[in-house]
Formats: structure tokens, C-alpha cells, sequence
């Protein structure tokens, strides 16, 4: 028989992610810190919207961009807190999560050979994506001693071209590294001078703890017309499993977005839409709630890594600390492994998330202080074990 | 720093001084000194522990007590509520808008204990026109805390 499977999806590497969780699924008594999700659950009020759309029979297809009174609050939303305007009818596109706007404006806009630059470490999707949509990966390592912000000089280096897109993953999974004003006013400048596109996924982006909102590049003066704007309900509302994020970006390509998600998805599921319209126009309490929490914990890990001697930059985003292993003399990997066999705590190593995060581990605090208390006794005495040997 | 202090404490007063100052950001002193202020200006006026008593051997009944009662010349509410609040046995007193005019928690070991406080102790106070007692059956959530929630932790256990 013939064999089926195309070239270039056979010739796509699975998530180093699969790895550990093939692990972990045949262990008992693990204490995982390797979860990309929250802990919480999605607000009462708006799990309770989605409830009454199903009671009251809405369960078929919406317009295939999304419901427009979602499409209009993620406008005034993205207005009220990150100074963005967008048209709702014309910019904005309801997708199957952050990750399906990914894999469409990737989809969209590249042609055979066009070039993405990927900062690494980042989220495992960018590149696969790219690879499917005919494109070409270019990473570029990010660096602990830049506190894995992206720089110019990094991206200036990595132009050719036929440089098409720039993927800007702040704040960042799974460094919890953020970009601030200055920053991005840095890679603003090079992108607009080289005409480059900015997919930029600012799907933790209600999650930053610098006590400052997080800044958009679209917000930015000249970027508007050349960013895709990606974000959603997961991270910030505790909405993983419905499945819904969205884009904004320039109406042209919006519309063939629109046209590739129209054929491929349909729509965003119904009912996750109308619980949506809640979640933004009344979840901002619990959304702050959620934050303080994590700030709560995200000060706690960094103080036990300190007492540790872990060497850990402060991160001010997302749920995650990266602090760094080298000192063991150990790849992430054989790290992670061997703190998973010897005291059963699941972290995921950095390198799952590209090369640049060897000598790293990436620990979520999507977990209860008391959860992260007994995760963190394993670790000490693993760690201190390993400077006896 | 106080609100902070305050938010953190209501929902968790276990913790300690030293690890409350690392989630918030601050140091122990500063943490003890306000916490210790707030104890005297009884902004913090005690601390207490949820119990689910449903889960142990121990007999207890609780009951919602709505009192109407005539506001005294020159002390309103003040002088009835105190009467009613100084026995030992009456958890929460309330001023409360509407139909009447006092919510009184009361808890005895049995619905006879209540309903004798009731008739022999409430009822028969001067100022007390009528009471309508309510006994609580079950609680499900009890100073924002949901009794018998489940926390199994549903995700799976690695993802990206």
C-alpha cells in the first residue's frame, strides 16, 4: 500500500511535551507543575450564561466571523484595556481559540518560502503552523541575560528578504517574560522600516504583573495596519476547554482569515460565544481576582527559588517561572526526567519550547499555594541532593 | 497594604506574617506591625474557623430568627439589639431593612434548646413584637466557602 501521509506533516517533530505526559499518565502520586492552563474555574456568571444559551435552544451555527454583540464587546473591550480600537464587523474575527488565528493568519498571508521569525523559547505552535502553511521558521534564540525580551539587534539579524512575518509571543509561554513600552517601541521602528507583519499573540496579556497594563504593539503609532492582533478567552477567564479566542487586525486580511476559517471551522462554538459577551462585559472583577492570585504565587515561587539558590530572572507575565538548571550539569531534559522519577514533581523542560531553553524549566503556578508548597519541598530536596553528589 | 492584608486574611487567617509578607510583596514587619494594629483598632476583631459540624458526632442546630421589635425612645435599635446579642448562645445579630427589624443567628445542641430560647428568653423581652424562627437544614456555603465542594484538579497533568 501506498504510503499516505504527506512529506511535510510526517516530517513534523510531536510536541516534546508528549513525552512527559505519556510519563506522567502512567504514574501515581505526581505532583504536576507542568500545566499551560489555569487552575481556576471559568467565573460562575459566565459558565451560567453559557448554561441559559443551551436552555434556550441556541445551538446552531452564528455568522461565521462570530455573534456580533461578541464581536462588538471584544471591541470595547480591547479598547478599555489595552487603548486599541477596532472595528467589530470588519477587524475582528471569533476563532477556535488564540491557537486556530495562529494557524489562519499564518494560512492567510505567507507564501511558499516566506519567511516567519519565531523568538524562542516560545509557545510549540508557531513553527509547526508555519511549516503547514508553506512557510519558513527562522528563530531567533532569545536570551536569559535580555530577560528573554525580544531585542532589535536579535531581530535586525535575523531579516532577509524574505522576511514576511514577525511572531511576538508576550507576555511569553513559557518564560513569563513581558515586553514593555520601550521595547516594542524598538522592534515597532525595524518591522515598519523593513514593511514586516506582526502576528502578535497577547493571549496572557490580562495576566502581567508590572503593576502597569500591558502594552499592545498595535497600540503602537504605525502598527496598527501592519499587526494581527491575537487573544482570547482562555488565560484571562479561565476558559480553556470552551474554546474561544479571537483576531483583530487590517480589514483585508481579516477578510481572507474570515474565508479560511468560513471552509475549515465554520464558527466558534455557540454557546462559548454567547457565554463570551459575559465573560467580557462583566468579568472584570474576577479576572483581577485571578491576578492577584497568581501574583501571590508567582512572589512565592520566586522567593523559594531564592532560598533554593535557583538562579530565576523575575518574570512579570502569564503563570509561569523559568529558572534556570545549568549548575547540574544536565540537559533540561534528563532534569526533568530524573525529578520526575526520583520525586515525582512533573515540570516541562525549556527545550520543549526550543533550542534557547536548554538549561531551563518551565514551572507553571497555575496551582494552589498548598499544592505548589509540597511540589516545591520534592524540588529542594532533589536539588539538594544533586549539589551532594 | 491593609486592604490587601485584609482580602488575604478573610478568606485565609492560617497563614503567617512571614509568608504572607512574600505572596504580597512586602516584608514580615511591616505585615505583623499592621496586622497587630488592625487587631487593636478591632478592624480585625477575631478570627475563626469554618466548621462543617454535619461532618462530626457533634448535635448542633441552627436557626434564622426574624424579630420585629419597637425602637426605644432616644436608643433606636441599640439598646434591644444589645440585650438580645449578650447571650452567649446568639451567634450574629443584624439590623436589617424590610418586613423586620432583627436577623438573630441562634445555635443550640437541639431544635428544643432554640425554640425555648425562643419562647422563654426572645419572646417575652418588652420591646419584642414578634419573631418567626427559621431552622437551617442544610449549609451549603457558609462565609463564601462551598461545604462539600469537590477539588479534584480535572487537567491533564502536562500541557503547553
Amino acid at each position: 500500500m501506498r504510503n499516505w501521509i504527506a512529506d511535510k506533516t510526517r516530517a513534523l517533530q510531536p510536541s516534546g511535551i508528549r513525552k512527559f505526559f505519556d510519563i506522567v499518565s502512567e504514574m501515581t502520586d505526581v505532583v504536576s507543575l507542568g500545566v499551560g492552563e489555569p487552575d481556576f474555574d471559568t467565573p460562575w456568571a459566565v459558565r451560567d450564561e453559557g448554561i441559559y444559551s443551551l436552555e434556550r435552544g441556541r445551538t446552531f451555527y452564528t455568522s461565521n466571523a462570530g455573534l456580533k454583540p461578541l464581536r462588538e464587546e471584544i471591541c470595547r473591550y480591547l479598547k478599555r484595556r489595552f487603548s486599541v480600537s477596532y472595528e467589530p464587523m470588519k477587524e475582528t474575527l471569533v476563532t477556535v481559540g488564540g491557537s486556530e488565528a495562529i494557524d489562519l493568519a499564518f494560512r492567510a498571508v505567507l507564501n511558499p518560502g516566506d519567511e516567519v521569525i519565531i523568538p524562542e523559547p516560545c509557545y510549540v505552535s508557531y513553527k509547526p503552523c508555519a511549516i503547514l502553511a508553506d512557510g519558513v521558521p527562522v528563530t531567533i534564540d532569545l536570551k536569559a541575560e535580555n530577560q528573554f525580551r525580544l531585542t532589535a539587534a536579535e531581530l535586525e539579524e535575523a531579516i532577509t528578504e524574505r522576511t514576511k512575518i514577525l511572531v511576538l509571543p508576550f507576555p511569553n509561554n513559557p518564560t513569563g517574560a513581558v515586553m514593555e513600552k520601550e521595547d516594542l517601541e524598538a522592534i515597532a521602528k525595524i518591522v515598519i522600516e523593513k514593511d514586516i507583519l506582526v502576528v502578535s499573540d497577547e493571549i496572557y496579556a490580562e495576566l502581567t504583573y508590572t503593576g502597569k497594563n500591558h502594552i499592545s504593539i498595535a497600540s503602537l503609532p504605525g502598527m496598527r495596519e501592519r499587526t494581527i492582533l491575537i487573544n482570547g478567552f482562555s488565560k484571562s477567564h479561565a476558559m480553556t476547554g470552551w474554546r474561544l479566542g479571537y483576531c483583530c487586525g487590517p480589514a483585508p486580511i481579516i477578510k481572507e482569515m474570515t474565508k479560511i476559517h468560513q471552509f475549515a471551522i465554520m464558527c466558534a462554538p455557540t454557546n462559548s460565544q454567547y457565554a463570551g459577551v459575559t465573560a467580557l462585559r462583566d468579568g472584570d472583577g474576577e479576572v483581577e481576582k485571578m491576578r492577584t492570585a497568581y501574583n501571590q504565587r508567582r512572589r512565592f515561587l520566586l522567593h523559594a527559588f531564592e532560598q533554593m539558590g535557583l538562579p530565576c530572572f523575575e518574570p512579570f507575565g502569564a503563570f509561569y517561572v523559568f529558572p534556570c538548571i545549568k549548575e547540574f550539569g544536565m540537559t533540561s531534559d534528563e532534569f526533568a526526567t530524573r525529578l520526575l522519577q526520583e520525586e515525582k514533581v512533573a515540570v516541562v523542560p525549556g527545550t520543549a519550547f526550543g533550542d534557547s531553553g536548554e538549561g531551563f524549566i518551565r514551572i507553571s503556578y497555575a496551582y494552589s499555594i498548598d499544592d505548589l508548597k509540597i511540589a516545591l519541598e520534592r524540588l529542594s530536596r532533589f536539588v539538594s541532593a544533586l549539589r551532594k553528589r | 497594604m491593609r486592604d490587601k492584608i485584609l482580602t488575604f486574611l478573610e478568606r485565609n487567617s492560617k497563614v503567617d506574617p512571614a509568608e504572607l509578607a512574600v505572596l504580597l510583596g512586602s516584608s514580615e514587619e511591616v505585615i505583623a506591625r499592621e496586622i497587630r494594629k488592625m487587631e487593636e483598632e478591632q478592624v480585625i476583631c477575631g478570627y475563626h474557623t469554618l466548621i462543617d459540624w454535619d461532618k462530626t458526632d457533634v448535635d448542633k442546630t441552627t436557626a434564622l430568627i426574624e424579630v420585629r421589635v419597637t425602637p426605644q425612645r432616644g436608643q433606636g435599635f441599640e439598646s434591644i439589639a444589645e440585650r438580645i446579642y449578650n447571650y452567649p448562645e446568639v451567634q450574629s445579630v443584624y439590623l436589617i431593612s424590610g418586613a423586620y427589624d432583627l436577623l438573630v443567628i441562634l445555635e443550640g445542641k437541639t431544635l428544643r434548646e432554640v425554640a425555648g430560647f425562643v419562647s422563654d428568653k426572645l419572646s417575652t423581652l418588652d420591646t419584642v413584637i414578634s419573631t418567626a424562627t427559621h431552622f437551617i437544614l442544610k449549609k451549603y456555603k457558609d462565609d463564601g466557602i462551598i461545604m462539600s465542594k469537590k477539588n479534584k484538579d480535572e487537567r491533564m497533568p502536562v500541557t503547553p
